[in-house]
């Protein structure tokens, strides 16, 4: 890149004179090229600059203090904070072997439920929806993506709750032979069995954080696949693809980054979602691999849960909780949104 | 110089053709058509001598070397390419609606036949699937009859991206509606907008009481959220296109790391500086705080990428007038960014609104109205719905939908404002905005010619950089 700028800035300097700036000695250094038009544009750089120095210290202070006060009770746990189930830091037997299951678990439900769907919807937007309407669609997926986690939650809590016990009951029947969807306790030979056993589970908190985040995932996927190009679209069918052959062939393709990408953006979203998890779960500390079963945990939902009543020390364990989540979410979103600039779209991920 | 034009196209074609695709980052399949050109566009602004604005900073360096294209060529295909809007190719037959329609009606009546008659099946969630299944078997047999294998599985896919895009659609939908149906009973009541919970306890009926203040608290959070959020937001955006270097892409960088931050983790960090450890009690001061907290980046982000997309032809054409860069930024690339700005903060306000988490942490809770944000507990929206559903109570709960549906409503004012304001590509003008400014321009030329000849040369005016599009 730089060879090619050097020589395109020798090429435009001697343009204009016609030969006469051909100056270019020997031990010519590259100038700085750099325009200086007095104070107030040097006032105007040094603005800027310490506007985003204001912005890197906060985030560099939530970052660092989140650390600094996590440290206090990393160091008393160390290496049993990631093994230990319980959570009872006054008594130093605290860990978040459970909370962190839970909170990956309820994230793979949601995004197992989202990602079809997501992009089911992208893909009808871009290639199957009438014209007229592709906007409408758009500015409504758009419109879901704003909905606050409060309202999906009074969803979840009210009308889904109830709705999805039938469908538990039957996964855990005829699939309860595979260990994630065996429920301990439930005879499904018994007609008054109560149906307890299956409410407040991370299933229901899957699939309502799976409402909240396939919008995201739509939004970011149909950006990509609608930036497929036209020329490649138009080559598939003109080689007599079907529309189905097209998409397979280039529109799949083509938005494979978009598709990882979004996935993960959404997952990053599912893992730290607190207020639809925590209104519909029961929370309980222990390691629960079962989905359809009551009864799970997430770290959201655990500072949401404790923080009121929580020691000086219990607020450090809370603040290295919070740290764990912190350092997850942003592990995924990074491998997101560098999956998603080096594709070859490179479509931006601004959700 | 030969050498140079096979290898850099860009140049060789106008530098500036900003929305069409053009034909050299179509051959390189780069999407971004105005990506591309504002590319090439600042490749030369870099000769030019003009300091170099955002070259490292994009995250798609182009290659020049990969294409070779000689420039007539290239010319004839931006031609080609201006046509392309993409075709409607499909088309639809008659036999195709008749498979749909027979398919539906056998699928159905041999569901209902199977759960009425045949087996034990019962529930509706099984009929629906039971009779989806069977629904895409009689499609594809329809469909077999007068087509070849390629076309069935088209078919087929085809149904089932309907079924998928029907499904998230009508589910989503179906949450706010919910909300809004539920709400139906709490809504009507006018005093439930001008009271608020300081006489109404649990068992109160719901002409008592009202979220007066859970509005007002909500209107005086965002807004000092908003107050911190905006100008930070907007500076640090512009920072970030307008100084580039490595320590900008050191606070990109930051900024993308905290978009990942958790709100509720952003609550948490505010409850132990500022309550803990400061000692302000929780009040609406402290949840504005973390309310910003989680709004800087993705303000900072959407601003980001409205700025990004401002033609550099414009931004170099001020320069050519020779305004400074504070001149340039001010009269050129905020006016030509303002509606994608404008969205980009209502939209930053939609998400600020709706978060619970971090104000469960930092507002507190109170019944009555409180309208001072440096003292006492503040509620708002989202903070009271989590509080009335928490509650056994029926008409609690029933206020809890009330709160949510205005809540709801809130966001879905902002989102359509935002449509109304953006919406618009950067530098689009409306048709007023372009009649106002021939007007503006003809003003302009008349004053100029009306002025005495030797006028004062080299200070661009105001004007000059004004009317550029």
């Amino acid at each position: 890149m730089s060879s090619v700028r050097d020589r395109l800035r020798a090429t435009l300097s001697r343009a204009p004179g016609g030969g006469t700036a051909v100056a270019s000695g020997v031990g010519e250094v590259p100038r700085r090229l750099y325009a200086d038009s007095g104070p107030a544009d040097r006032l105007f750089r040094g603005g800027l600059r310490a506007g985003g120095a204001a912005v890197l210290a906060i985030m560099s202070l939530v970052g660092g203090f989140l650390l600094y006060r996590a440290w206090q009770a990393l160091r008393s746990a160390g290496a049993s904070f990631l093994t230990t189930a319980a959570w009872e830091p006054d008594t130093g037997n605290f860990g978040i072997a459970a909370v962190l299951t839970g909170t990956v678990l309820i994230a793979s439900v949601a995004v197992c439920i989202a990602v079809p769907l997501a992009i089911g919807t992208a893909l009808y937007i871009v290639e199957y929806a009438p014209p007229r309407i592709r906007r409408t669609l758009v500015s409504l997926v758009d419109l879901m993506a704003a909905v606050p986690s409060v309202v999906y939650g009074l969803w979840g809590l009210f009308f889904l709750q109830g709705k999805v016990i039938g469908l538990a009951r039957w996964l855990s029947t005829y699939f309860g032979w595979l260990p994630p969807f065996k429920v301990d306790g439930a005879d499904p030979r018994d007609p008054l069995a109560t149906e307890t056993v299956y409410t407040a589970s991370t299933f229901i908190a899957g699939i309502v954080v799976a409402m909240m985040v396939a919008p995201i995932i739509c939004s970011v996927v149909r950006e990509v696949f609608s930036q497929t190009p036209v020329g490649e679209r138009e080559g598939a069918y003109a080689l007599g693809a079907t529309r189905w052959g097209m998409v397979r062939s280039v529109v799949l393709p083509f938005g494979k980054g978009g598709m990882i990408g979004g996935t993960m953006l959404g997952l990053g979203r599912a893992l730290g979602e607190t207020i639809g998890v925590y209104l519909v779960i029961s929370p309980v500390f222990v390691i629960q691999p079962h989905i359809l079963q009551s009864g799970t945990s997430s770290v959201s939902s655990l500072i949401a849960l404790r923080y009121g009543e929580a020691s000086k020390f219990g607020m450090s364990a809370l603040m290295a909780a919070g740290l764990a989540l912190f350092l997850m979410t942003l592990v995924v979103n990074f491998v997101a949104s560098s999956i998603v600039a080096r594709s070859r779209s490179g479509a931006t991920s601004d959700s | 110089m030969n050498g140079d034009t096979g290898r850099m196209p860009h140049l060789t074609k106008d530098a500036g053709a900003t929305p069409g695709p053009d034909a050299a980052s179509h051959l390189e399949a780069s999407a971004h058509p105005q990506r591309a050109s504002r590319l090439g566009a600042v490749t030369a602004n870099e000769s030019a001598t003009v300091p170099v604005t955002r070259a490292g900073a994009d995250p798609q360096p182009m290659r020049p070397t990969t294409t070779v294209v000689v420039p007539r060529i290239a010319q004839a295909q931006a031609h080609a390419q201006s046509a392309t809007a993409r075709r409607a190719t499909s088309t639809v037959r008659a036999t195709d609606a008749y498979a749909v329609v027979g398919a539906g009606v056998a699928s159905l009546s041999t569901t209902a036949l199977l759960f009425t008659q045949l087996t034990g099946f019962s529930g509706g969630l099984g009929f629906v699937v039971v009779g989806y299944v069977l629904f895409l078997a009689f499609y594809a047999l329809l469909v077999s009859f007068d087509e070849d294998g390629p076309a069935v599985r088209d078919r087929i896919v085809s149904v089932g991206v309907h079924s998928m895009a029907a499904l998230m659609l009508t589910a989503l939908v179906f949450v706010v509606v919910y909300t809004l149906w539920e709400g139906r009973t709490a809504l009507p009541h006018l005093n439930f907008f001008t009271q608020d919970m300081a006489k109404a306890g649990p068992l109160d009926p719901l002409t008592v009481g009202g979220i007066r203040h859970a509005v007002l608290g909500t209107l005086v959070q965002i807004g000092l959220a908003l107050l911190i959020t905006v100008p930070t937001g907007l500076v640090c955006a512009v920072f970030l296109n307008e100084v580039p270097g490595r320590y900008g892409r050191f606070v990109r960088t930051i900024v993308e790391a905290m978009t990942a931050l958790p709100s509720i983790v952003a609550g948490l960090f505010v409850f132990a500086t500022v309550i803990l450890a400061i000692g302000v009690d929780k009040s609406g001061l402290a949840a504005s705080l973390a309310i910003s907290v989680m709004m800087l980046p993705i303000v900072i982000r959407a601003a980001d990428v409205v700025i990004r997309l401002v033609p550099g032809t414009l931004r170099e054409a001020s320069y050519a007038l020779g305004a400074p860069r504070w001149r340039a930024v001010w009269h050129v690339v905020l006016p030509t960014a303002r509606s994608g700005l404008t969205t980009a903060v209502i939209l930053g306000t939609a998400r600020g609104v709706g978060e619970t988490s971090p104000v469960l942490l930092t507002a507190g809770f109170t019944a009555v109205t409180n309208l001072d944000p440096g003292s006492g507990p503040m509620v708002s929206l989202p903070l009271a719905t989590f509080e009335f559903v928490k509650s056994p109570e029926h008409t609690m709960i029933v206020r809890g939908f009330g709160t949510a549906a205005t809540l709801m409503a809130l966001v879905l004012l902002l989102f359509i404002v935002a449509r109304v304001v953006g919406g618009r590509g950067p530098g689009h003008v409306t048709r007023r905005g372009r009649r106002r400014r021939a007007l503006a321009s003809a003003e302009d030329l008349r004053r100029i010619e009306s002025r005495p000849r030797p006028a004062a040369a080299g200070r661009p005016t105001e004007e000059s950089t004004r009317s550029t599009p």
